[in-house]
């Protein structure tokens, strides 16, 4: 019952984990069709802005609370100003260009970030683990959990109920549905698709950096790390459907519950799991758990 | 421009005189240096554990090299490998066997590198060994730590060195080190990352504690994380929960500073202990955060195990490298200078053996070949796999906080001599670990 349990709190935690970091891409790809890997830029970008602003914060005497702020102000930075500058400096230019040119756009684009951030951090790691000291632990079925990383979980919770009433309960929300359902039309009917293309990629920004910047306290914050996530991030949203939030949602609880238990039980297939759940998705339904059949326009 | 007239066509035919001048005084130049290759770590997550530090070592040592200000032993062998200059291409190691073998090709047949001396990970030591010995191209490998080079890829090597020992002198020494010091240790697991380093480094192990302490049982649930996966708290849980009281972990760089965060913030390090292999590589940068209590070793007699080897060409060393890059040496940093010593040693002996000019490569790879030299912190014996693979002693301690010193310190260690950890000449290490390590001197 003990291992049960364990699994279960590991296995949500995880797929927090690997919903923060699809969430953004699966929202970018939902409204705009566009397969971001620079998705991994910002969620990289994101976790050293956290590393550098707690870092800062804690050299000061202020409330030591008051580093959690470090952490949303590094992914509001990092996302709006990444999500206007690509956008409007790239992406404005290729939209009527074939998906695969801009998949390749923003893979050339994620290459670039990648030495951009090693011009402004260097090689060497940056430590941010003041905010999970200071949460302590808790003991759950007589094992103890970083009380951070359970927070991972609410925040999870927040941002996917935050997004799913921002769609589906707001004017903006409606708008952008309308969008996605079909551009042109929204187009024609009076709707600024370019300020939701804008506004679109900015929050997916946003929630890609937070993922990062909310990770840096329990990680060494390191060249590469970006890398890693974009793998995960694709797995979960294809295996969710790509552009869909309940999907991603979904996708993450497969995974991660799936590679808990993987891990406890027979931890030689923990990689195994992962990409076994996609494989199978796909070939039962290879749009993915929860994107909407599409119909084809003659 | 206009260069139908005269003045114009007179300049245009100057400019190129001189710039064939400057070439060919160019290529002079580069005939009285020796071009040195040195592929490392340089961006990636490879980088700040083991790269950056290997290719800092590399400087120091070069530098002094050129500029004849080495120490003793070294100290009367002039300036330059064999007098002449080392031209250093240091360059990045990442991006995979297939690019680095593309690299490597592109090195030696479009820019004349004279030899390699470098490549850190495993995997593209494996690629690269063929190509290297195809090429005919001296190449020294002086980190990379899966024992399948010369055991499995190239058991008859002509033209690659490894300069220091392989994983299974890590696995050896640390569980010789386990009997002596956890003699009632009630079974040990393991978490390591899942490819060739991590995979090598837990069978050595796990057959040395075989042989050593057959009565003692390994887990069946050691834990094999992706690499650069940087999420541990599902692994940590499964070490909580499992009733063996040791684990021992080959983990290095972020990945091993992410799960010392995640197991330290639950309590891990309380309840089991543990022994790492490389972790060297995050003491000064963790300070306090680094396992203080845990068993840890650096490969070998680097990085803070050499902090007391009292000896002028350590002590430079140190000094050189701390001033220069505010950070002690780690072992990363010892290797790769040791590396490069074994370009300076094998060169500055063939040209003594030739009279003094200037000698072939042939006559390098003889020099060096089962030679023994003075590495930064311990003699490097080049007597395994013909001449090409090296045994050191070996150093295993417990690290510790020294609160005067106000840093971390090694205590409880434990040296063992190369004919101890590394199998003998000729012999595979698994075979040799599943024989009962006979002909080992401990």
């Amino acid at each position: 019952m003990q291992e049960l349990i364990v699994i279960l709190v590991d296995g949500l935690v995880f797929s927090s984990y690997l919903f923060m970091v699809a969430v953004g891409l699966t929202v970018i790809f939902g409204v705009m069709k566009i397969l971001n890997v620079t998705h991994g830029s910002f969620y990289a970008f994101g976790a050293y802005m956290s590393a550098t602003l707690i870092g800062a914060y804690y050299e000061t005497d202020w409330p030591e609370f008051g580093g959690f702020l470090a952490i949303f102000a590094a992914a509001l930075i990092v996302g709006v100003f990444f999500g206007i500058v690509l956008e409007r400096g790239l992406l404005r230019f290729l939209y009527h260009r074939d998906e695969h040119i801009i998949v390749l756009a923003t893979f050339a684009m994620f290459l670039v970030l990648e030495d951009v951030l090693l011009m402004i951090w260097g090689t060497d790691p940056y430590f941010a683990y003041q905010p999970m000291s200071l949460l302590g632990s808790v003991d759950i079925a007589e094992m103890t959990f970083a009380t951070y990383n359970l927070t991972l979980i609410a925040l999870a919770v927040v941002v996917g109920l935050g997004l799913w009433l921002g769609l589906t309960k707001t004017k903006w929300g409606k708008l952008l549905l309308a969008v996605i359902f079909d551009r042109e039309v929204s187009q024609a009917m009076g709707i600024n698709v370019t300020m939701v293309f804008l506004v679109t990629f900015i929050i997916g920004a946003i929630m890609g950096a937070l993922g990062g910047a909310y990770i840096a306290p329990t990680i060494s914050v390191s060249p590469g790390i970006g890398v890693e996530v974009i793998v995960l991030a694709f797995a979960v949203v294809v295996i969710g459907g790509m552009g869909s939030i309940p999907g991603a949602m979904i996708g993450a609880l497969l995974v991660g519950i799936s590679r808990a238990a993987a891990v406890h039980k027979f931890p030689e297939i923990e990689l195994f799991v992962i990409y076994a759940i996609m494989a199978l998705v796909l070939a039962i339904r290879p749009e993915g758990l929860f994107a909407p059949a599409q119909a084809r326009k003659i | 421009m206009n260069f139908t007239n005269k003045p114009a066509r007179a300049a245009l035919l100057a400019t190129g005189l001189a710039a064939a001048i400057g070439f060919s005084a160019g290529a002079a130049n580069a005939a009285e240096t020796v071009v040195m290759a040195v592929p490392t770590f340089l961006t990636g997550a490879g980088a700040p554990a083991f790269g950056v530090p290997a290719r800092n070592g590399a400087e120091v040592i070069i530098e002094a090299i050129n500029k004849g200000t080495l120490p003793a032993p070294y100290d009367k062998s002039g300036k330059g490998l064999a007098g002449r200059q080392i031209k250093a291409l240091i360059y990045d190691e990442s991006g995979g066997g297939v690019k680095q073998v593309a690299e490597f090709r592109n090195k030696v047949q479009k820019q004349g590198v004279d030899l390699f001396v470098g490549y850190i990970s495993s995997g593209t030591c494996a690629a690269i060994t063929p190509v290297a010995e195809e090429l005919k191209m001296l190449t020294i490998f002086p980190i990379c730590g899966t024992p399948r080079i010369f055991e499995e890829i190239n058991t008859n090597p002509k033209y690659v060195f490894r300069t220091m020992g392989h994983a299974t002198a890590d696995g050896v020494a640390e569980a010789h080190y386990v009997k002596a010091n956890l003699p009632d240790v009630k079974g040990y697991t393991g978490i390591n990352q899942n490819y060739a380093w991590g995979q090598d480094s837990w069978r050595d192990f796990d057959l040395a504690m075989k042989q050593l302490m057959p009565s003692v049982p390994a887990s069946d649930k050691a834990q094999w994380p992706k690499i650069f996966s940087g999420q541990y708290g599902t692994e940590i849980s499964a070490l909580m929960l499992s009733k063996e009281p040791l684990v021992h972990s080959s983990l290095w760089g972020g990945d091993l500073e992410a799960f010392i965060f995640q197991g330290a913030a639950r309590g891990l390090f309380r309840k089991k202990k543990l022994l790492f292999s490389v972790a060297d590589t995050s003491v000064y940068r963790l300070g306090k955060k680094a396992p203080i209590g845990a068993i840890i070793g650096a490969r070998g007699p680097y990085g803070i195990f050499a902090a007391n080897v009292d000896t002028p060409l350590n002590n430079w060393f140190r000094k050189v490298y701390s001033d220069r890059y505010s950070t002690l040496p780690v072992g990363g940093s010892y290797q790769a200078a040791q590396g490069v010593l074994a370009a300076k040693f094998a060169y500055d002996k063939a040209a003594a053996a030739n009279g003094g000019k200037f000698p072939s490569k042939d006559q390098v790879i003889a020099a060096l070949e089962g030679a023994t030299y003075q590495g930064i912190a311990a003699k490097v014996h080049m007597n395994r796999s013909n001449g090409h693979q090296a045994a050191t002693k070996h150093m295993i301690g417990v690290l510790e906080w020294d609160k005067e010193a106000g840093g971390p310190i090694m205590t409880k260690v434990t040296e063992f001599g190369p004919d101890c950890v590394m199998p003998p000449q000729g012999i595979n290490g698994t075979e040799w670990l599943k024989g009962g390590m006979k002909g080992a001197k401990c």
